[in-house]
């Protein structure tokens, strides 16, 4: 059951992209995104997907493997995509191609639910390549390297960054657990597939309580074994590993910046999303 | 100085109903010694143990290590630095899913430069056999080797004491042979002070010296041959003789002229003085 | 029920960057009223072979039949099947989760037996609980937490054992207890073999252990069964366990020790009869000695 959720999609190998400094390829990601948002029209999310596309056979991730992520969410994608093109209550310049009731489809809902999923999509597909090509662990360092100037203002940094190194640490040993414990309850004859939702929701019982104190159990372990590892908080604490920023950061910041300048002149020179329908309709 | 001295230490967990776990227990343990603690489920060993390192401070009595009396809270830190302890469950001990990153948590907890960090790290994966490992994620390790990572978290902060909690009991044949050959190693060739609380009599004639609780008391106190030879005075214990052991009982009960031997190899021998070949 | 496997496989993860195949063709033919021992090292594919006997893991490749259930067919009847062989599984006190001892040595009944009445359950609670040697009226409303780790494992095993399945399967059932708490545990083990279930299959690391409780037992290695035989006969061919990085009971070690010198000693590696087997010898020694 559990095991068709794959956490931490990492995908192993080396690249130009895997050997990016994680604060680089976090700030790259938000830049991103950013680029996305900014675009207007569909030239920008064209230069984006070039631009993405480019990323993706630098990191040497098989593309296949990239649009795996999307399918996770394919669902989400759909459901947006059919909200846009039943509610798109923008006012429409060409006549309307359904009309049926309360429901009006125009030329405009059309392309709006176009540019809206096809945003979606870069999105994913963009962080997928950031969670593909570093590890959890990278991640983590990165995020409290980036949050390190919040220390200023007595935000938990050190604390956060633990808690996340050893969430991430528990994960896979409470997924064996929530597995065994199922396989034991199943055992006893517990079907947790078929029935009702609140028969459903009953069923589970007998796993997460014993999830839970199994979980309390650990967590009362793990408190005396750092205790025991002179753990006493942030203060006087060094740390092993250190990030370095490279050339390769460098570059692949001023080539994001490139991006964001070029859509910006795309959005200035060839006007909104909707003048694509003009081209269309001569 | 003595590595560990308790004298006369009582402590009661609040909701034992006032039982004593560890009920007036002196004891003093030399450095460089390798200690074996046995006893029944809930007779007091683990207790004892997490007197040791200040995990537990002790309700009357003093307990010190090395003369630092572990209820002065300024020394904890120093006390903690000094005894290590290895736990039960590896996969409740580690923080770090990178095993280099999680030997590097003690050295960073107290304080030491980059460069000491990553030395550390090499000295302690090397003394457990695992310097292989250094980038393997310690989920993907089998028990032996997730307990021998666990180790050499507590070897990189450079303890002169070990104490091992069970650290054996989850682990496959395989796996607590590794784990008693780095504790033996450890002992030999680091001078490393070792307490070994277990259930597995034969672990215990590996040690000095065995010492064993019965509801919270130390009821023996001798080398471990010594005590496998009171097996009476054990099994009131409710703990059994190493399986050689046994045999070599039975069989002098049965009249069989042997001094006797608690483990296969030397029972093995004495019977090829005392049989005829076929 | 007797249990038949013919060139089972299976692959974990298959089709995928991380399969690995457990089991590689395994035959195996367990008997009705065996206390069975099944030995190898972790990854030995042990643990995947017993979890198909009660359908926690489907066939997908080679034949299993448990009695008249064909595992490998879809349409068998999976829950009537995991009622009739009980699956005890390691450290089974970590699954115990019901308010009361009660409650949750009930667990078992409710999901199998349906249609029984509350007073039926109840005596069949007390029956199981004490079968594990606990006082019922003492513990039945207890909460497991309150237990002791030895009775609390008793109280899993009850759980278990309370629909009276035909095969008890248990994976490591003595694991982190105390000398005297396994003793008790293989004894308790053996009086239910002789009342409650007719099959009881031990997964186990101690070769004494096995050596001592079973009346057969197989060995696992790269996911076939490589050895299938009494304790006697698989532990007479000591060097290739060795060889496979398994122990051995200590009677094989000083047998084998033994036999190196030239002393053979026919035994069948329980303690009681090495001892008498080498007290045997002595006497027909000494008594050789004494009438020259």
């Amino acid at each position: 059951m559990l095991n068709d959720v794959t956490f931490g999609q990492y995908y192993p190998t080396k690249s130009f992209v895997h050997n990016m400094d994680p604060r680089a390829k976090i700030v790259f990601v938000i830049a991103y995104i950013v680029a996305i948002f900014l675009a207007d029209n569909f030239y920008g999310l064209a230069a984006v997907t070039v631009f993405l596309l480019l990323v993706v056979f630098l990191s040497r991730v098989p593309f296949g493997r990239v649009l795996r992520s999307v399918k996770m969410i394919l669902f989400l994608i759909i459901f947006t995509a059919i909200l846009n093109l039943f509610f798109y209550s923008g006012e429409s310049a060409y006549d309307p191609l359904v009309k049926w009731g309360i429901i009006k489809i125009t030329q405009e809902s059309v392309v709006n639910m176009i540019f809206l999923s096809f945003r979606l999509f870069l999105l994913v597909m963009g962080t997928a390549v950031l969670t593909l090509t570093t590890t959890p662990v990278a991640l983590t360092d990165g995020i409290e390297s980036l949050l390190t100037p919040l220390k200023w203002i007595r935000f938990p940094v050190h604390e956060l960054a633990l808690i996340m190194s050893i969430a991430l640490r528990f994960i896979p040993t409470l997924m064996d657990e929530t597995n065994r414990i199922i396989a034991a309850q199943k055992a006893r004859g517990a079907n947790f597939e078929s029935g009702g939702l609140i028969k459903r929701a009953k069923a589970v019982v007998p796993i997460l309580i014993p999830l839970l104190v199994s979980a309390f159990r650990r967590a009362e372990d793990l408190g005396d074994a750092m205790d025991a590892r002179c753990y006493s908080g942030a203060k006087g604490r060094t740390k092993y590993k250190k990030l370095t920023f490279t050339w390769r950061d460098l570059l692949g910041l001023i080539f994001i910046a490139g991006l964001i300048t070029g859509i910006v002149f795309l959005n200035l020179n060839f006007g909104g999303k909707f003048a694509i329908l003009a081209l269309i309709n001569g | 100085m003595k590595a560990v001295k308790f004298d006369n230490v009582k402590f009661a967990y609040g909701d034992g109903g006032g039982d004593y776990a560890v009920n007036g227990v002196t004891l003093e343990i030399e450095e460089g010694e390798f200690v074996a603690v046995l006893g029944r489920n809930g007779s007091g060993k683990s207790t004892l143990a997490k007197l040791i390192n200040a995990l537990l401070v002790p309700e009357t009595g003093k307990a010190e290590v090395f003369g630092m009396d572990t209820s002065d809270e300024k020394k904890t830190f120093e006390i903690r630095k000094s005894a290590g302890m290895v736990f039960q469950n590896p996969d409740n001990q580690m923080v770090a899913s990178i095993v280099e990153d999680d030997v590097a948590f003690g050295p960073e907890n107290i304080g030491l430069s980059r460069e000491e960090i990553g030395e550390r790290i090499d000295f302690a994966l090397k003394a457990v056999g695992m310097q292989e490992y250094r980038q393997a994620t310690p989920s993907r390790l089998s028990g032996g080797q997730k307990q021998r990572i666990a180790i050499a978290g507590v070897l990189a902060i450079k303890p002169k004491i070990m104490i091992l909690d069970e650290s054996t009991a989850m682990l496959d044949p395989k796996g607590r042979c590794e784990v008693m050959d780095v504790i033996k190693r450890l002992n030999k060739e680091e001078g490393i002070t070792v307490i070994l609380i277990t259930h597995f009599m034969e672990e215990a004639l590996e040690a000095d010296r065995a010492i064993v609780m019965h509801r919270g008391e130390v009821v023996m106190d001798a080398k471990p041959e010594e005590i496998f030879s009171c097996s009476e005075e054990l099994e009131s214990y409710n703990l059994t003789l190493p399986r050689a052991a046994y045999i070599s009982k039975k069989l002098i009960e049965g009249g069989l002229p042997i001094k006797g031997a608690f483990n296969a190899e030397d029972l093995a021998e004495e019977l090829c003085g005392l049989l005829h070949k076929d | 029920m007797r249990i038949v496997a013919q060139g089972l496989t299976y692959t974990y993860n298959p089709k995928s960057p991380f399969a690995s195949q457990a089991l590689k063709g395994v035959d195996l033919t367990i008997e009705e009223g065996e206390f069975f021992g099944i030995i190898g090292h972790t990854g030995s594919g042990k643990t995947t072979f017993v979890q198909h006997l009660n359908a926690l893991i489907k066939v997908t490749g080679g034949v299993l039949k448990v009695g008249d259930y064909d595992l490998s067919d879809k349409k068998c009847k999976f829950l009537e099947l995991r009622s009739k062989v009980g699956m005890v599984f390691q450290y089974p006190e970590y699954q115990l989760f019901a308010e009361t001892v009660e409650k949750d040595v009930m667990f078992g009944l409710k999901n199998f037996r349906k249609e029984m009445k509350e007073e039926e359950m109840k005596a069949a609670v007390r029956e199981a609980v004490e079968m594990v040697d606990l006082d019922y009226d003492a513990i039945k409303d207890k909460s497991p937490f309150e237990l002791s780790g030895g009775q609390r494992r008793r109280v899993a095993i009850a759980g278990v054992i309370v629909t009276k399945p035909e095969i008890l399967i248990l994976d490591e059932p003595a694991a982190g207890l105390d000398p005297l708490g396994k003793q008790e545990i293989m004894a308790l083990l053996h009086s239910i073999h002789g009342k409650t279930c007719k099959t009881v299959i031990i997964v186990s690391h101690d070769m004494d252990e096995i050596a001592e409780n079973c009346t057969r037992a197989a060995v696992f290695a790269g996911g076939k069964v490589i050895m299938e035989d009494t304790p006697s006969g698989i532990f007479k061919r000591s060097d290739e366990l060795q060889a496979l990085g398994l122990d051995i009971p200590v009677t094989a070690k000083c047998a084998k020790i033994l036999s190196e010198h030239g002393i053979g000693v026919d035994t069948d590696f329980t303690c009681d009869d090495f001892i008498s087997k080498i007290l045997q010898k002595y006497a027909a020694q000494s008594g050789n000695e004494g009438s020259r």
